[in-house]
């Protein structure tokens, strides 16, 4: 940034962490990057492992530096994928940007050093959650990548088919697949469920998302717990902490149901916390001899206790629990090319202008909320947004599961209800009538009764009238409504003169009216067809 | 002829007029239906023609004759789209007749009852069953003649202003005179005034006065309402052309006009309750025009609009199993039915499910995408009521809006401060993708801001609804 004519150079190293596949740049990225106006560099074999090789850089225009410490020298933005190391940290000078994901919660010291340094560091794991931000949202990109690879690990190390199959060699059952916790993880894991035929229930604290996750075809798992709904919106659409009662409900619910599960797949994480206990040694004890546990928390101390940190072990009943934590590593490719679009995503975002300056705007909600170092200063925790993650939940009407009887007795209140706003109208109405027939003459009585007979026969009949024939209808009835010509009719022959002028002229304005509205009726209605 | 053999006729006029209202219930039975209102009606006017009171029967049938080829020009020349227009101003005619039949009704009263006994044994006709009323039955029939004229003057200019506002010959937005309801309840206080003092005189004045009164409220209250509303507003007209028609009956004491009478004024009024209860709001809150005041700052709404082309619309819609299209005004408006039919045509072809989802007030009239559709072709069978495919939505890949707002608006269930909060919208956000073709980024009818335009699985189709769908169609073939 500082060298004036010079174009900012934005360079990704090779990552230093023991078997980290995934690289920040891949040549597509390098593309649009360039496009925006800068410069990109990358260290010589940085991308092999997720399957781009140095030629393919070169052919995007990226300059390639044969060692990691050229490539800090040179270049303006580091884009990475894994926290720096403190090695990498030292190589950071003032005025660098530095982009990677950083957990600036546990790194606290790292991320002093990098302040002090004077370089920015824009955390990918601290966007926010909102709408405008989804497109860099990293950890979301690598979360979907995790569940998808969290059910094909449990695929591979589980004996029998997902789906159900009935073959000539005998009936095989669908395997049942729980999965805890339905943040973008657990969801990409329900779809990769469902799609392979298993029989899938899925758990979450946030009862709202059980749409979200039977729109993805699994069952969602109640429980019988009555508690004041927690908005997920207060915390940016993540779990929070539940009360020990609710703890206790779900518990007893995973236990009923672990016998008959074959594989779990467990992703809750509460933000900043050790992940929950939810599957707990007895539950894995009542588990089935060849049933598979994923544990995608077990970076954080995992929701089962028996899993081991990045190994997969095998119990004495039989279960396999893999404690895996590079999932998305495990899908270099994959993952390289949705984290390298979030990272082009941001860089774009940097740069309003187009012109291959970075502009570092604090006021910008995303940026501001990203950003953990700047000019010398850790900028983390920063500010709330201004914008809520997500919209505010809606006040629910409770709906109850109504017991039979309950049902039966609600008929009976609202047949009552009903009948008694009948009789009651009928009353009302059949005073008005007799109030009007005390003063009124008998003959007008005559016609009064056909008149209400008459409403009563309209109002039957139209009720039944097919709403897409609702034009049709108004063009009939504006058809017989001129039966007003009977009127004129009667009295064209009566009087003379004005009377005459006058019955005449409604005769002929009732004559237009009858003849276009049945034929007009007629036209549309023969329109109508049937495939 | 007899008095009964009119009699009788009537009676089977009106089951005919009943059976041909009753057979609207499905698409087939209807087309039979329109024969039996049209024999009802050919019976109704031959009877009166031969029964008592009718003279003068050969000018009669000329003038029927001739308001007959008018009629048949209009029916066979009118647009399908331009239906809205042509059943305003056949209700005006309605009005109109009902008005000028309650005056001769009047002059010939006044002129009986100046007769001496004497004289009134000669008179035959209309003259004659007035001459035999007795002074309670004279008073009635006053009430009931100033109330078809009040109801007929009040259809009349409601009719004409609502025929304006639809043809855009006057400017749909609702518009008051300064005074606003207050103007309309002196006028109705008017009416009333004169009730009593022609009850008691029997004079030509108050009847002209209150005529006055009532073209005034007809004119002045259709001013007041919304082009958004105008559903409601037809069947409304339509309701009061049928009471009109009730009320001329009593005066007449004509049991058929009573009996159709009724019918139209409860088809009417039923059908503006649907139209009400579609846009959850009180038949009130419409007639007295515009939209409630909010109840508190709506929502702001946050995001972009994102446009796309026709070959990103294409693309989709190929990759696309089921679709479903959204019909509103503006594909009338633009004349895009055509297009739209050619489009379901070919999807169909590919193999694709394509349906229709109608919302009870899309358009200007109760039903009228649906005439707009099966003018175009579009089988019936595949073009839905809001009830039954709102459930639909989220196992849809791609939902199309075209020229429709706030039937499509989710804050109308989200927002509770949102002016339409509680009116039953089509789901279709709820679709994996959602396009919508629409002119420009206008806010509608209602100038209500539509957060589904923001959403993000939502892309606007900007353009001119049948241009955007020539474009469309050039790429899907």
């Amino acid at each position: 940034m500082q060298e004036g004519t010079k174009d900012v150079k934005i360079g990704t190293p090779k990552e230093v962490f023991e078997g980290e596949a995934r690289v920040a740049m891949t040549p597509d990225s390098a593309r649009m990057l360039r496009k925006l106006g800068y410069d990109c560099a990358i260290e010589a074999g940085a991308g092999v492992a997720a399957g781009f090789l140095d030629e393919a850089y070169a052919e995007a225009g990226v300059e390639i530096f044969n060692t990691a410490a050229g490539l800090w020298k040179e270049a303006d933005v580091v884009a990475k994928v894994r926290p720096p190391t403190d090695a990498e940290v030292k190589r950071l000078t003032d005025g660098k940007l530095l982009i990677s994901f950083f957990w600036p919660a546990q790194n606290g010291e790292l991320m002093e050093a990098a302040a002090k340094k004077g370089a920015s560091v824009i955390a990918m794991d601290m966007v926010p959650r909102i709408s405008r931000a989804q497109k860099m949202d990293a950890l979301s990109s690598m979360a979907n990548i995790a569940g998808y690879r969290a059910v094909i690990e449990a695929g591979n190390n589980f004996g029998r088919f997902f789906t159900g199959q009935i073959t000539a060699a005998g009936k095989v059952p669908p395997a049942k697949v729980l999965v805890v916790g339905a943040g973008v993880a657990g969801l990409a894991a329900i779809g990769t469920s469902t799609s392979l035929g298993a029989i899938t229930y899925a758990f979450d604290v946030r009862p709202e998302v059980a749409e979200q996750v039977e729109s993805m075809g699994a069952q969602f798992v109640f429980l019988d717990f009555e508690e004041a709904a927690k908005d997920g919106a207060e915390s940016g659409g993540y779990a929070s902490v539940s009360s020990p009662e609710f703890t206790a409900a779900q518990l007893a619910k995973f236990r009923e149901l672990a016998p008959d599960i074959d594989i779990v797949i467990t992703t809750a994480l509460i933000p900043n916390r050790e992940a929950p206990e939810l599957w707990t040694k007895d539950m894995v004890e009542a588990m089935k001899p060849g049933s598979v546990i994923i544990d995608l928390a077990a970076e954080k101390g995992g929701n089962c206790k028996l899993t081991v940190m990045d190994q997969k072990i095998v119990t004495d009943n039989g279960v396999t629990i893999i404690g895996y934590t590079d999932f998305p590593s495990r899908m270099a490719t994959q993952s390289s090319t949705l984290y390298a679009t979030n990272i082009r995503h941001m860089m774009t975002d940097l740069t309003p202008g187009k012109d291959g300056k970075v502009n570092h705007n604090m006021e910008d909600d995303v940026i501001r909320g990203a950003t953990i170092a700047h000019a010398k200063e850790v900028t983390f925790p920063p500010p709330p947004p201004k914008i809520k993650a997500i919209a505010a939940q809606k006040p629910k009407e409770k709906v109850k599961e109504l017991t039979s009887q309950e049902k039966r007795a609600a008929e009976v209140t609202a047949f009552k209800a009903q009948t008694k706003s009948q009789v009651t109208l009928l009353a009302v109405g059949g005073a008005l009538v007799l109030g009007v027939g005390l003063f009124a003459p008998a003959s007008f009585m005559q016609h009064f009764i056909v008149f209400v007979l008459a409403v009563f026969v309209g109002f039957q009949v139209i009720w039944g009238v097919a709403h897409s024939l609702h034009t049709p209808l108004m063009a009939i009835t504006n058809a017989i409504s001129s039966i007003i010509i009977l009127g004129a009719l009667m009295q064209i022959g009566s009087g003379s003169g004005l009377v005459i002028l006058l019955a005449a002229l409604s005769v002929f304005m009732a004559g237009i009216n009858i003849f276009g509205g049945f034929l007009v009726t007629r036209r549309m209605l023969a329109m109508f067809q049937k495939s | 002829m007899e008095f009964g053999f009119t009699t009788a006729a009537y009676v089977v006029a009106a089951v005919l007029f009943i059976l041909s209202l009753g057979g609207l219930s499905g698409q087939e039975s209807a087309k039979r239906a329109v024969w039996y209102g049209i024999a009802g009606m050919a019976l109704a006017v031959a009877a009166t023609l031969v029964g008592p009171g009718a003279g003068l029967w050969l000018v009669s049938v000329v003038l029927i004759a001739l308001g007959g080829v008018i009629g048949y020009q209009l029916a066979t020349r009118v647009q399908m789209t331009q239906m809205p227009e042509l059943v305003a101003a056949m209700h005006s005619l309605v009005g109109l007749a009902a008005v000028f039949v309650g005056y001769v009704a009047h002059i010939e009263l006044v002129r009986v009852l100046g007769m001496t006994p004497e004289e009134r044994v000669g008179l035959d006709g209309f003259a004659a069953l007035l001459a035999h009323k007795t002074l309670v039955e004279v008073n009635i029939l006053r009430v009931e003649l100033f109330l078809g004229v009040f109801i007929g003057a009040v259809t009349f200019t409601g009719s004409v202003i609502a025929y304006g506002k639809l043809a855009g010959r006057v400017n749909t937005a609702a518009a008051k005179l300064p005074g606003g309801h207050v103007l309309n309840a002196s006028a109705a206080a008017l009416s009333v005034l004169c009730l009593i003092w022609y009850f008691n005189t029997g004079g030509l004045l108050p009847l002209i006065l209150m005529t006055a009164a009532a073209l005034f409220i007809g004119y002045h209250l259709i001013m007041g309402i919304g082009g958004a509303d105008m559903p409601v507003v037809v069947s409304m007209l339509n309701s009061y052309s049928g009471w009109a028609a009730a009320a001329i009956g009593f005066s007449l004491g004509n049991d058929l006009l009573i009996v159709v009478g009724a019918l139209v004024g409860s088809s009417g009024a039923i059908l503006s309750y649907i139209m009400c209860k579609a846009m959850n709001r009180s038949f009130i809150s419409v007639i007295l025009g515009g939209f409630g005041g909010p109840a508190g700052e709506q929502q702001a709404v946050e995001g972009e609009q994102v446009a796309i082309d026709a070959e990103g619309v294409a693309s989709a819609l190929d990759e696309a199993d089921s679709v479903i299209i959204i019909p509103g005004y503006g594909m009338a408006v633009a004349q895009a039915q055509q297009n739209v039919a050619e489009l379901t045509k070919r999807l169909r072809a590919k193999g694709k499910t394509v349906r229709f989802a109608i919302h009870p007030v899309a358009g200007r009239l109760p039903g009228h995408m649906n005439v707009l559709l099966a003018e175009a072709k579009v089988p019936y069978d595949i073009v839905l009521e809001m009830d039954e495919i709102n459930e639909d939505f989220p196992s849809t890949d791609v939902a199309i809006v075209i020229g429709s707002n706030d039937i499509v608006n989710p804050a109308a269930q989200d927002d509770p401060n949102s002016p339409i909060a509680g009116m039953p919208v089509l789901e279709c956000w709820k679709a994996k993708q959602v396009f919508v073709s629409k002119r420009g980024q206008g806010t509608g009818y209602s100038g209500i801001e539509n957060p589904l335009f923001f959403k993000d699985n939502t892309r606007m189709f900007y353009g001119d609804a049948k241009k955007s769908l020539d474009d469309l169609l050039t790429k899907i073939s």
